[in-house]
């Protein structure tokens, strides 16, 4: 059980992306530089949080048209599990893998707080343990997080079920309060929230067990613990 | 911009010729009171240094403090003042900028920024608003984008600060202290410039800040790159990982004047400057340019010639842009070269030791004025309440520190907003991290004002349950040369001085910033204190009060009204006696708070600081949306009118939140060891109540203070 966690200059949540899959699930998990190929028999990929290219231009625009991506994109049509998280989500967005734009939160201001989310596809390798409507206690950090998209992608997204998670509130002005969102097969799924933030107890302020539920339902999908 | 006579005088004789114009321009940067500590270096002595877990090196520009397991935490703190007064965004990010790479030159992660901001009355000035809220979004925008939390702080608003604003970033860094950088260098090592490229930004900045403030110097302040940063920090930290880095400095205040001075001075070696191969950013840049220049993201390494392959590569792959730019000599001098032709030799002890200076002191005669005051009538209370709760100085910071990513890096267990912050370390115990002010006190009484200081941030850290380990100073005053704002300073380094003999606390690191004034006159005088505490078991994590849980208070209450939020917010009132420690009281305190802790006793623990016992219990009872009802005459204190007890700043007071069962435990615990304290309350319902003998003296509903304290900031930020 292998994954990659892709880095671009200026990620800087793939430390801890690695801490949560390494040690707290005990996860086989590799840091891959922009610049290297995508390791041979991996299971997954992660685009971590951050700042790639410090955000010129747009939020994760530059990431999203570098090699590794074209990469990503032949796993991704390949069905392999991949998870964008925050900047992944914008670099996912970005590159066309996920529908959609991320836009500046409508305070105009970056946003940490905590927050909860609600599971809306639970058919996901990211969302396979939840019930649906389950609520997540979750860290948010963002300047860049409000999630759009014009009529006729919402009615997609609502027609192939591609609404992943939604806010409990509205915490930015994201069109129909999307959290995250998933591609047509599901496989590929970005989220603003932090799941790794928010997964060990003593870091969630209310309760990290939703929120873990993420990472073991990746395990589940690919066969760990069914 | 230049020395004056006398200093000019010193450095002929020293270097036994007169010095070309260049060299005196780097002279004059290394001399400017910015990053020569001329006035204040004979002072700072009077500071403990040593402990036990004090790491002290060569070089280093951080403290470094052992915190076990092989682990190592490092700390800093500097100012970006003048600055950020003329362009509050650039000013307050490339503060956050230059420290974060002093706590890297030791060979550290950075793992969290705090910052202590002051500006001046925000309710009526636009223009501090503008300041605040721009300084706020240049913190944010490099901290967040670097990956490191900004965690924690504290913010201040007087009329001293019009027209200007106090900047100060600390930072904490951590690491094996195997891989602490050694400091030192061999004839024939390399000298590399590694980072931002060289431009006509921060021009003389350290000079500029080493004057008051008269005229908008736009060129002195330096451009922020946080993107530059974050990839310097992540190639520095794989060449430290590859061991090729001998030495470090970062490059700040006099730009490369200083770096290459107190680089060779420090590692009693010389160095060979080549300045056409620095690479620029601008083309045309003189000698004297390149020298003086604070452009930003540069770090100044040392690597032997069997790693300098190794640290290209390393450069390349992150992308870094860097130049060799000289070598190390074994002559104690350093030499800067043009395309190979000499344009300053100077030795580099003399460049690095500025002549100290005897600055006269006198007692300030302001002081007399304002000792006695008339104690103002006495509003009505209930309204007060609200009022201060609204106070800028009171009210919640979260418009701020939701701004500041406080997450990143997953160490933040207590989050901001709390007494201190928490963040877990990887050897399993937990760093506490707090840095206090307050410029009111120490305006009315600068020796006890920061003793007090010292001690709420003390309070702060107890309150986590970790006990302090560490402490660094931030001295901020108005111009030296006048011996009464002098007088101040040295009146603070010795409470300063005072209060970690005490408490055996040693101070591993500093700053000190004069010339805070503009044509309005000088800023009250503003120490900043940060303590550092290790946690050795759990941190006291906060349970919700509930109904029919009771609130202890430990620690007398007198009248020390000088320099309260109350006395200056609600009734304009200048002066008094300000809160003064008790230090054997403050220790036993702080000790019984610590058992308590220990024992799992407390439901939660907060200090009771700004704004008296009236705001800490308001606060509380907002955290945890339900009512408390105080009885006053339980109060431990001297005879006080009502409205001093609600709003006397008395230090070393902290108060508990304790469940009816463990109350006898906690009861008989105080009284052992001694403790002055009091159950003065009982929580339930939706009132935040006062009562004394003659009945109901002050009254709020949980609700409508929260309302007031939550939102006031950002509707004062969003609407004004």
């Amino acid at each position: 059980m292998k994954i990659a966690i892709i880095v671009f200059p200026g990620s800087n949540c793939e430390r801890d992306m690695n801490h949560v899959l390494a040690e707290v699930f005990k996860l086989e998990s590799v840091l891959v530089w922009h610049t290297d190929d995508l390791p041979r028999n991996i299971d997954a990929i992660v685009l971590p949080g951050g700042f790639s290219y410090g955000d010129r231009l747009r939020a994760g625009v530059i990431a999203a048209n570098s090699p590794i991506i074209s990469q990503v994109r032949k796993m991704a049509e390949r069905g392999m599990p991949i998870l964008g998280v925050c900047n992944g989500f914008q670099i996912l967005t970005e590159s066309g893998l996920l529908p959609g734009a991320l836009l500046r939160n409508t305070t105009l201001n970056y946003m940490c707080k905590w927050t909860e989310i609600i599971v809306k596809n639970n058919k996901t390798p990211f969302t396979n343990k939840f019930r649906l409507n389950q609520r997540i206690p979750i860290a948010i950090a963002n300047g860049e997080g409000r999630y759009y998209a014009d009529g006729k992608t919402l009615n997609m997204l609502r027609r192939n079920n591609q609404i992943v998670f939604t806010y409990g509130e509205d915490v930015n002005g994201a069109t129909m309060k999307i959290a995250g969102v998933c591609n047509k097969e599901g496989n590929v799924v970005g989220m603003m929230p932090h799941p790794e933030r928010s997964a060990e107890q003593i870091l969630n302020p209310r309760d990290a067990r939703p929120s873990s539920m993420i990472f073991e339902s990746l395990l589940n999908a690919l066969g760990a613990t069914a | 911009m230049s020395l004056t006579p006398q200093e000019f005088e010193y450095l002929e004789t020293k270097i036994g010729r007169k010095p070309n114009p260049l060299e005196i321009q780097i002279v004059a940067a290394e001399w400017s009171e910015h990053c020569s500590y001329k006035s204040s270096k004979k002072y700072l002595r009077m500071l403990p240094r040593e402990g036990k877990n004090v790491i002290s090196g060569p070089g280093y520009d951080s403290g470094v403090l052992d915190v076990g397991g092989g682990y190592v935490v490092t700390v800093h703190i500097e100012s970006h003042n003048h600055p950020s007064a003329v362009e509050p965004y650039g000013g307050a990010a490339t503060g956050v900028g230059g420290v974060i790479r002093d706590i890297l030159s030791a060979g550290t992660r950075p793992i969290a920024i705090l910052d202590a901001l002051r500006f001046g009355d925000i309710e009526k000035d636009s223009q501090a608003r503008w300041l605040f809220k721009n300084a706020v979004r240049g913190i944010a925008d490099y901290g967040n984008c670097l990956g490191i939390p900004t965690v924690g702080g504290e913010i201040e608003f007087d009329r001293s600060f019009t027209n200007y604003a106090l900047v100060d970033v600390a930072s904490i860094g951590f690491g094996k202290k195997e891989r602490l950088i050694q400091n030192r260098a061999d004839k024939g090592d390399y000298v590399i410039l590694i980072g931002g490229s060289t431009g006509r930004d921060g021009m003389g900045g350290s000079q500029f800040a080493s004057d008051k403030l008269e005229s908008e110097n736009r060129s002195a302040v330096q451009i922020p790159d946080p993107f530059i940063e974050k990839l310097v920090i992540e190639a520095i930290l794989e060449a430290r990982n590859q061991n090729c880095i001998k030495a470090m400095k970062d490059l700040g205040g006099g730009g490369l004047s200083c770096a290459i001075s107190e680089t060779s001075d420090a590692l009693s070696v010389g160095i060979d400057l080549e300045l056409s191969k620095v690479h620029k950013r601008e083309q045309g840049m003189s000698p004297t340019e390149l020298m003086v220049s604070e452009s930003q993201e540069r770090m100044l390494v040392v690597t032997g010639p069997e790693k300098l392959k190794m640290l290209e590569n390393i450069c390349q792959r992150f992308r870094v842009p860097f130049s060799i730019v000289g070598q190390i000599t074994d002559d104690h001098m350093m030499q800067v070269k043009s395309e190979n032709e000499t344009v300053a030799k100077l030795p580099s002890n003399v460049v690095a030791n500025a002549p100290l200076l005897d600055r006269p002191a006198i007692r300030p005669k302001y002081l007399e004025r304002i000792a006695t005051v008339q104690k103002p009538k006495t509003l009505n209370l209930s309204k007060t309440v609200l009022n201060m709760l609204s106070n800028p100085n009171i009210a919640s910071k979260m418009w701020v520190y939701t701004q500041y990513d406080h997450e990143v890096g997953i160490r933040t267990v207590i989050k901001p907003g709390k007494d201190a912050s928490v963040l877990r370390l990887d050897n399993g115990k937990f760093l506490a991290v707090k840095i206090d002010g307050n410029s009111k006190h120490c305006y009315v009484n600068p020796k006890e004002g920061v003793k007090g200081c010292f001690d709420e941030a003390c309070r702060n850290i107890v309150c986590t349950g970790a006990r302090p380990i560490g402490m660094v100073d931030h001295l901020q005053f108005g111009n030296p040369e006048d011996p009464e704002i002098f007088w101040t300073f040295k009146e603070s380094v010795e409470g300063i001085a005072e209060y970690a003999q005490y408490f055996e606390i040693p101070c591993v690191g500093g700053k000190v910033s004069l010339y805070n004034e503009t044509d309005k006159g000088p800023i009250k005088p503003t120490p900043l204190i940060g303590v550092l505490g290790i946690i050795e078991g759990k941190p006291q994590m906060a349970r919700k009060a509930e109904k029919d849980d009771l609130l202890v208070l430990v620690g007398v209450t007198k009248c020390e009204m000088g320099g309260s939020e109350y006395y200056e917010y609600v009734h304009n009132v200048v002066g008094g006696t300000c809160p003064v420690v008790d230090m054997r009281s403050s220790k036993a305190n702080q000790e019984s708070v610590l058992k308590i802790i220990s024992e799992n006793l407390a439901k939660d623990v907060h200090d009771c600081s700004k704004g008296g016992l009236a705001m800490a219990v308001s606060e509380i009872c907002i955290a945890n949306s339900i009512g408390c009802s105080v009885e006053l005459d339980k109060v431990p204190a001297e005879k006080l009118a009502v409205d001093e007890i609600l709003f006397s700043e008395t230090h070393s007071r902290f108060l508990l939140i304790v469940s009816p069962s463990e109350i006898q435990k906690v009861k008989a615990l105080l009284s052992t060891a001694g403790v002055s304290h009091g159950i003065i309350g009982m929580f339930s319902g939706r009132l935040v109540c006062f009562k004394d003998k003659s009945g109901k003296v002050a009254s709020v509903r949980v609700d409508k203070a929260q309302e007031r304290w939550l939102n006031s900031l950002e509707s004062l930020v969003s609407h004004g």
